[in-house]
């Protein structure tokens, strides 16, 4: 494939349809476990999602170059082994750089596996698609999913502890001399779930075709 | 005997996986549309994680962790494979169920029907790796209790999903706004569900 057709317009909608139609977690409903999971602050969900990113668009392409040798029975198992393989290095690279993070996202780097995302993707697109697209595809799909992970990330940080990116927003805005306290319950897991919903409900209702029947 | 009871009723209400981790919420948003199939494949996770658990307990004690490989030679005392440890579990997982798949076929044609199309939805499920790492990290003392730990941890997933099919369920005749339908009212519901079983946070064992 040329270089030119790469970046065609149908080839871009691949980048730009996962913000928004068919977004990874309000639409396609895959990878939810961590992005409800690490989303109390920032700067973890912006870890994850750039771990996400990495891991998803290289096990993409490797997919994509292998996908007329893997025989269909035991693709999952392959897929498993190139994307465990691929999360071993994200996460002996997190470990040495950014150790504090690391032991904050705790298991769920591991589970970045089993991260229903990169399988799913991995399944339906890689598995079908050259490199080139398969590449564009993954970058699409986890700035979809980064996006979600950041908005809810921020919507948590700001009501639950009054900070961003560690920063105290709140603080120095001086919100708290006017009485207002930090919402303890944004922090709670239940409150992800919540925002999630809200997330959901805020573009369903302002894009009407990604409306469900019951 | 106590130790194993606590332990048990922890990891069912306490951590429950679903409200306090979050692991396995894919196919526990896409399953739970009817009670049946939501029994189904609670059911394929607590099997699933009652078998896996106690072997990667083994994996990890006798060949990953650090200076567990002894029983071979006292020349491996330093070795650390644990950053291995991602891809061993993981394939025991998909070994596992691939196995447990073919074997309930042979022996179980009714028990395949009504689990058989659940096993391969399991491999990526990630509360079961995320069992697995969770044993890892808060390191149970014998394989007895790691195998407890996992069946509470899959009875807890298994009333989670139940839960939430039964109220879907119900929640089909009820008047949604039509944007929230669908998955943005179950996950608010899971999310009031979570709130309730925050409750249990308070007790000690």
């Amino acid at each position: 494939m040329s270089k030119d057709s790469l970046f065609a317009k149908k080839n871009m909608k691949l980048l730009s349809d996962p913000l928004d139609d068919n977004n990874p977690i309000t639409v396609q409903v895959l990878g939810i476990c961590s992005a409800l999971a690490i989303t109390v602050q920032l700067k973890p969900a912006v870890v994850m999602a750039l771990s996400v990113l990495v891991v998803l668009s290289v096990a993409n392409v490797i997919v994509s170059l292998m996908r007329n040798m893997i025989p269909s029975r035991i693709r999952i198992i392959v897929f498993l082994v190139v994307i465990a393989a691929l999360v071993i290095l994200v996460d002996q690279v997190l470990k040495a750089f950014v150790y504090d993070v690391s032991k904050e996202l705790s298991v769920f780097v591991g589970l970045i596996i089993t991260n229903c995302i990169i399988c799913g993707r991995l399944e339906a697109f890689a598995m079908a698609n050259p490199p080139g697209k398969a590449f564009l595809d993954g970058l699409g799909n986890s700035f979809g999913y980064g996006i979600i992970l950041i908005i809810v990330a921020f919507f948590r940080e700001l009501l639950g502890a009054g900070t961003l990116y560690g920063y105290p927003v709140l603080e120095k805005l001086g919100v708290y001399d006017l009485g207002y306290e930090n919402n303890g319950m944004m922090i709670l897991p239940p409150m992800a779930l919540v925002t999630v919903g809200v997330l959901i409900w805020w573009q369903r209702a302002r894009n009407e075709k990604l409306i469900e029947n019951n | 005997m106590q130790e194993l009871a606590n332990i048990f009723i922890k990891s069912i209400f306490i951590d429950n996986m679903v409200f306090a981790y979050f692991l396995g919420m894919c196919s526990y948003l896409a399953i739970s549309k009817t009670v049946k199939t939501s029994v189904g494949m609670g059911a394929a996770v607590i099997f699933v994680l009652g078998i896996t658990i106690p072997f990667n307990y083994l994996l990890e004690h006798y060949i990953l962790k650090e200076g567990a490989l002894v029983w071979i030679s006292n020349d491996f005392i330093d070795v650390d494979l644990s950053f291995l440890s991602f891809i061993m579990f993981i394939a025991v997982i998909a070994s596992i169920v691939q196995l447990v798949e073919m074997v309930i076929e042979k022996f179980s044609p009714a028990l395949y029907s009504s689990l058989g199309i659940f096993l391969p939805l399991i491999a990526v499920n990630c509360a079961i790796l995320g069992g697995s790492l969770f044993m890892q990290e808060r390191g149970y003392s014998s394989i007895i209790e790691a195998t407890v730990f996992g069946l509470g941890s899959g009875v807890g997933w298994f009333l989670a999903i139940v839960g939430i099919a039964a109220i879907r369920e119900k929640i089909r005749y009820s008047n949604v706004p039509p944007a929230l339908r669908g998955l943005g009212i179950t996950y608010i519901i899971t999310g009031l569900m979570g709130i309730a079983f925050m409750s249990f946070m308070g007790i000690k064992l």
